[in-house]
């Protein structure tokens, strides 16, 4: 598979939340707007490309058995790092992501690489691996927090588009299963077209 | 295999603990900056802010902050804790010396999306609460019987944001009358 | 009185799945039929409720006093998949017919967010019920809450999968076939579950 392939994957073919279907608990948690659902993404794509390095790196040397624990702490360690970071430098964005940041560490997509990718290949393969699928989970979180915020409260990005309240049940727990389910008809009728 | 996941734990911790002494202080430094950022948007502008001081506040132990301008008092920050619609909402009260109150702000909330959570952006609903006397109106929303004027669809929340800074005014009383 | 507030408010108000999104990927995963659905409801009652007990002794004895609470995600997940084990070998010695219905779904529990997120959940925040002064729970409280969110867990569960045995009957359009249809239904049953919030 060629440099370029092992990254954009995770846009399209391997996009974690439309295809390969993996953590969707934030994915419906934190996309009340576009921002959160970025900063989300980006989030979970610090921890996925560091975890995928290290796990790369010390795959060839853990014993079968204990892999999972390992890859385990391996990725809470990262996880706990981020939360360190962030509560220093974006603590208003730590505040609204809430339990989920805490929660990267159980987040199937993250463990999902580690076993699938990391543990398999080499470190550049397996850093571009978690670039792709964390950017592409990052522009999957962003669109489905444009249309909950554009629905739910007629902004953008924070930015006002129309006066009033918009439909609130978009911005509530209901509107992110309808939201991403919709979204989904839409994914499966236009990739299959192509 | 123990060995090797018991090395791994070992590296892990020893690494979390290098990362947390190194971030420590800008943790602490962010907390406290947005503390004074919300203590020092209710009270009025250029006066030294005290340290933390308890007070019990509708029940529970809370604190409050003076701020002390030419040598006498020139505003009180009180925090309040109350239940709201979704869970806890905590409210920083500023009162002027005589109690009246001069500003709320919002320290942490868990209301709905859009309706109670306005709370931390209505303008017109946190707007009246500046120089609201408790002296003169009464701080109760309108359907019960008071002077504040509801988010609309969110009497709850309102209910409860009268309450906090009702609940501050009245250790704020406490206060002054040692 | 408190208890009851407690019981209402994790499984109707503050329901697990359908207000906080936690566990969702088994919860789309495993609903497909009633009879694994239940299993998986019981696995996870189980574990949530041990959980909860042994990370909540753990953090107040062991953690908070020696300063060392930034190590409680770490600390937790390494305890949860530790007792996940542990449950699983119990259980095979002990009770094999129990084994025989909980058993496949254990191993799955391990990574299923609803765990650690209750578990961390009533460590960091403060609760009110019933319009009570916010605390931190104790923790005979942390046990019933988390035995009740396991049992909103549950009931979001049963309640779905017997709605997925009747979509598979119909006739649904084909880009909506498997997940989407399943998520636009779980949606209807948040609205529904939407009617509790604020009664306690």
């Amino acid at each position: 598979m060629s440099k370029l392939s092992i990254f954009t994957k995770g846009f399209l073919k391997e996009n974690p939340t439309f295809v390969l279907l993996l953590g969707l608990c934030p994915t419906l948690a934190t996309t009340t707007t576009a921002l959160n659902g970025v900063g989300m993404g980006l989030a979970t794509l610090f921890v996925l490309v560091l975890s995928n390095i290290v796990i790369s790196a010390i795959a060839p040397v853990v014993p079968d058995k204990v892999h999972i624990p390992v890859y385990i702490v391996v990725i809470a360690t990262f996880v706990t790092i981020l939360q360190f970071l962030m509560q220093a430098y974006t603590p208003g964005m730590y505040k609204s992501l809430g339990l989920f940041i805490p929660l990267i560490v159980v987040n199937c997509i993250v463990l999902g690489r580690a076993e699938a990718f990391a543990s398999k290949n080499g470190i550049l393969d397996s850093a571009l691996d978690g670039l792709g699928i964390g950017l592409g989970f990052t522009v999957s979180l962003m669109v489905l927090g444009l249309v909950r915020e554009l629905l739910g409260s007629g902004s953008v990005f924070g930015w006002k588009l129309f006066s009033g309240d918009g439909i609130l049940v978009f911005v509530m727990a209901p509107g992110a299963f309808l939201v991403l389910g919709y979204l989904m008809v839409l994914f499966n009728k236009l990739a299959k077209k192509e | 295999m123990v060995c090797c996941l018991g090395a791994v734990c070992l590296v892990c911790a020893a690494l979390l603990g290098g990362v947390y002494v190194l971030t420590e202080d800008a943790i602490v430094q962010t907390n406290a900056a947005l503390l004074r950022e919300s203590v020092g948007s209710v009270l009025p502008a250029g006066g030294t802010l005290s340290e933390a001081l308890p007070l019990e506040v509708g029940g529970t132990p809370s604190e409050y902050y003076v701020s002390t301008a030419d040598g006498a008092p020139a505003g009180y920050a009180v925090k309040s804790t109350v239940s709201g619609f979704g869970g806890p909402l905590v409210l920083m009260v500023g009162l002027t010396p005589e109690g009246k109150v001069y500003g709320t702000s919002v320290l942490s909330h868990a209301e709905t999306p859009g309706l109670g959570a306005k709370c931390t952006s209505d303008a017109a609903f946190i707007d009246q609460f500046k120089g609201f006397d408790p002296a003169v109106s009464r701080l109760a929303v309108r359907k019960d019987g008071g002077d504040v004027d509801a988010i609309t669809a969110s009497t709850i929340t309102s209910r409860a944001y009268a309450l906090a800074i009702a609940n501050a005014v009245a250790a704020f009383q406490n206060i002054k009358g040692e | 009185m408190e208890f009851l507030l407690i019981i209402i408010s994790a499984i109707f108000v503050n329901n697990i799945m359908l207000a906080q999104f936690l566990g969702t990927c088994p919860f789309i995963g495993v609903s497909g039929r009633l009879s694994t659905a239940t299993g998986m409801s019981g696995a996870v009652c189980f574990v949530i409720t041990l959980s909860t007990l042994v990370t909540y002794l753990i953090n107040k004895y062991l953690l908070v006093p020696f300063g060392l609470t930034f190590l409680q995600t770490i600390a937790f997940i390494l305890v949860i998949a530790a007792l996940v084990q542990m449950v699983e070998i119990v259980l095979k010695k002990i009770s094999p017919s129990l084994y025989q219905a909980l058993g496949i779904f254990l191993p799955l529990i391990t990574t299923n967010c609803a765990v650690l997120g209750v578990a961390l959940n009533v460590v960091t925040k403060e609760f009110t019920f019933g319009g009570g002064p916010a605390h931190m729970l104790g923790l005979g409280e942390a046990v019933v809450y988390a035995f009740a969110t396991s049992l909103g867990y549950g009931l979001a569960m049963v309640l779905f999968a017997g709605l997925r045995e009747h979509l598979d009957l119909n006739d649904v359009p084909k880009p909506f076939r498997g997940v989407p249809i399943a998520l636009v239904t779980v949606g209807i049953l948040a609205m529904a579950f939407m009617g509790f919030s604020g009664i306690v």
